[in-house]
């Protein structure tokens, strides 16, 4: 072989083309799914939706940007409660709903001043600290009054048939905007930057990356996403009270379905929300089995297998249909 | 009024520290953060309660009777989810043990059930007597809380500054590779670390119980009082974990004296407040700063 034979990068293989083509035509099949699914499944996928946003985000911010949040619902709560502070202020409901993730965002960004200067354990529980404090807070309102709650009373103005469908189509189209988003933000300069930093943060810095800059990026629009998810089941559960939102639970659900599907994969979450949707479907979602089940598995997948299903599968069939890296093909070999 | 919530706070500092002291032992060993920590704390408060009971003994009978499996709890958790965690990245250990979580809490949930327990009707008089001074009342559990972790903090210093697997585990915390060099088996050392670590939460998670009550999801409020102990005190520093453990108690009691959810809320902020003073006055990274205000005094 000689040495002159060139080396092709490529980032779209024939899978990957065929895979995102179609990836378009089940959006649009999915889109249309109200009309033929049936009340029970249009909730349950919009459920889904909320899963899959949500997994796409701790693994932005995880898997990478080797930042592990275990206070997430941080930002799950505050855009749920801005949500119905909007509404209750006389913002339109829907617009509220998208409205306080945005809001959540620019509160975001403070915070990223202070927490990404913590590394590792630090960061992990300095922003759990932070969600306890955020629920504290929220507890404070005279308008949720502790754990009283509120609810989002002008969601009520649809008539429920109404109500499912618009939640589906904003659910959905929220997801496919954030998770579009993550996944053009990985293929730009950004996504080499801040896995450059998870890998060796000196290193990057020595090279000319923006460490902080780029860390805040993730940070944000990892906010902006579970803020979303929070209002998004703020619409189907219509109560807001403040220690459901709040829960570390959620992180825990996070966690779970971006390890089995595959931290540091892109499609790996999509696929672990998609377990993690069918277990609950199944077996119903509830019980203190269900959740050692569920920690087991985010022990022994951290442990056994740290990229996941979807990284296994990459490994053994170099499969990619989602691509944000690159790959080497070798001409000369194959 | 306010000297005497200091005292309290003091007093209350004393449990923190008691419980932040296997957390920044681990920490200062072998730089992880154990998120189990809490969880683990409330197990062994369960354990003791469990022994206490099965042979209607005094809890601290029981808690001789449940240190060493413990310890032994804590050499198996070194060999099959730290050991391995270390060796695959930064994120792993944090992981695994949030995992390791949710598996204590919700096994302790199937087996006890949701019911609050507490230690208290087991030691009689000791729960609630107090000395008075003048106005000041000292609380006699929470006074031997304060000694127990005096004590513990103590014997850990001198352990290990002066005993040769002290040395060994100094050693290894500094530079495991370099420790191994010189014919250290840092795997071992580690599995030590971890057994004394385990150690001091079940006494920690014993005087939970004694104090106060408990349930199965006790576990991720002690850890995050433990950590911010460590924190406020700096991390990896035994003493600083003392006085960590008093500041969050002082603020706590303080806050509580201005409203309800003062209790906790200054806590937090207290916790906010000094990791972003550290910040400041490093201008940039708190590590940078921590780093120079370990080197001055050498």
């Amino acid at each position: 072989m000689s040495v002159a034979a060139p080396i092709l990068v490529q980032r779209w293989s024939r899978a990957s083309i065929v895979a995102m083509g179609s990836l378009g035509a089940i959006l649009i099949v999915v889109a249309c799914g109200p009309a033929f699914l049936g009340p029970y499944w249009t909730d349950r996928l919009t459920t889904l939706f909320i899963y899959v946003l949500l997994a796409a985000m701790w693994n932005a911010l995880a898997g990478y940007g080797g930042l592990v949040s275990v206070g997430q619902q941080l930002f799950f709560g505050l855009g749920a409660y801005l949500a119905i502070r909007l509404s209750h202020a006389g913002v339109e409901v829907y617009l509220a709903l998208v409205l306080a993730p945005l809001l959540v965002g620019i509160l975001s960004l403070p915070l990223s001043a202070f927490v990404l200067h913590l590394r590792g354990g630090e960061f992990a529980i300095g922003m759990w600290v932070l969600a306890e404090l955020g629920h504290l807070l929220v507890n404070l309102d005279g308008l949720i009054n502790g754990e009283t709650g509120f609810s989002l009373i002008a969601i009520s103005a649809f008539p429920p048939d109404v109500r499912r469908e618009l939640n589906y189509w904003v659910a959905l189209a929220v997801m496919t905007v954030l998770v579009g988003l993550v996944f053009v933000l990985l293929r730009s300069r950004v996504g080499a930057s801040i896995q450059a930093i998870r890998d060796n943060e000196e290193a990057a810095a020595s090279v000319g990356v923006r460490v902080f800059r780029t860390k805040q990026i993730i940070f944000v629009l990892a906010a902006v996403g579970c803020a979303a998810a929070g209002t998004m089941t703020l619409s189907t559960l219509i109560t807001f009270q403040p220690h459901t939102y709040f829960s570390v639970q959620w992180t825990a659900y996070m966690i779970f379905m971006t390890l089995v599907g595959g931290l540091g994969t892109f499609e790996g979450p999509i696929l672990g929300a998609v377990i993690f949707f069918l277990i609950e479907t199944i077996f119903g979602g509830s019980g203190a089995w269900y959740l050692v089940g569920l920690g087991a598995s985010a022990l022994l997948f951290s442990l056994f297998f740290p990229r996941g299903i979807w990284g296994a599968l990459m490994t053994r069939f170099g499969l990619q249909l989602m691509p944000v890296g690159y790959r080497l093909r070798f001409p000369g070999r194959s | 009024m306010w000297a005497d919530q200091i005292l309290q706070g003091v007093l209350l500092g004393g449990y923190y520290a008691l419980l932040a002291c296997g957390l920044s032992f681990m920490f200062g060993v072998m730089r992880i953060i154990n998120l189990a920590h809490g969880s683990i704390a409330v197990l062994s408060a369960y354990l003791v309660l469990t022994v206490a009971a099965q042979w209607n003994v005094s809890p601290f009978l029981a808690l001789i009777v449940v240190l060493p499996v413990m310890a032994l709890a804590g050499w198996l958790l070194q060999r099959t989810v730290i050991d391995r965690s270390l060796r695959s990245g930064e994120v792993t250990p944090l992981l695994s043990t949030f995992g390791l979580a949710i598996v204590i809490d919700n096994l302790l949930f199937e087996k006890f059930g949701a019911d609050t327990r507490s230690l208290a009707p087991n030691v009689g008089d000791l729960a609630f007597n107090s000395w008075n001074i003048g106005s000041v009342a000292i609380g006699q559990l929470a006074l031997l809380t304060l000694v127990v972790a005096v004590a513990l903090l103590g014997g850990l210093h001198l352990f290990l500054r002066g005993t040769r697997l002290g040395r060994a585990i100094r050693a290894t915390a500094q530079d495991a590779d370099t420790a191994e060099l010189v014919g250290i088996d840092s795997r071992a050392v580690y599995a030590v670390a971890a057994a004394i670590a385990l150690v001091t939460v079940a006494i920690a998670g014993t005087f939970l119980a004694l104090r106060s009550s408990f349930d199965p999801y006790a576990g991720s409020t002690q850890l995050i009082f433990a950590f911010e102990a460590v924190v406020i005190g700096g991390t990896g520093s035994l003493w600083g974990t003392l006085i960590g453990g008093i500041v969050l108690g002082v603020a706590q009691n303080i806050g509580s004296q201005i409203s309800p959810q003062g209790f906790l809320i200054a806590g937090h902020g207290v916790f906010l407040a000094v990791l972003a003073a550290r910040f400041f006055l490093a201008g940039r990274d708190p590590r940078v700063w921590l780093r120079t205000l370990r080197r001055t005094p050498a």
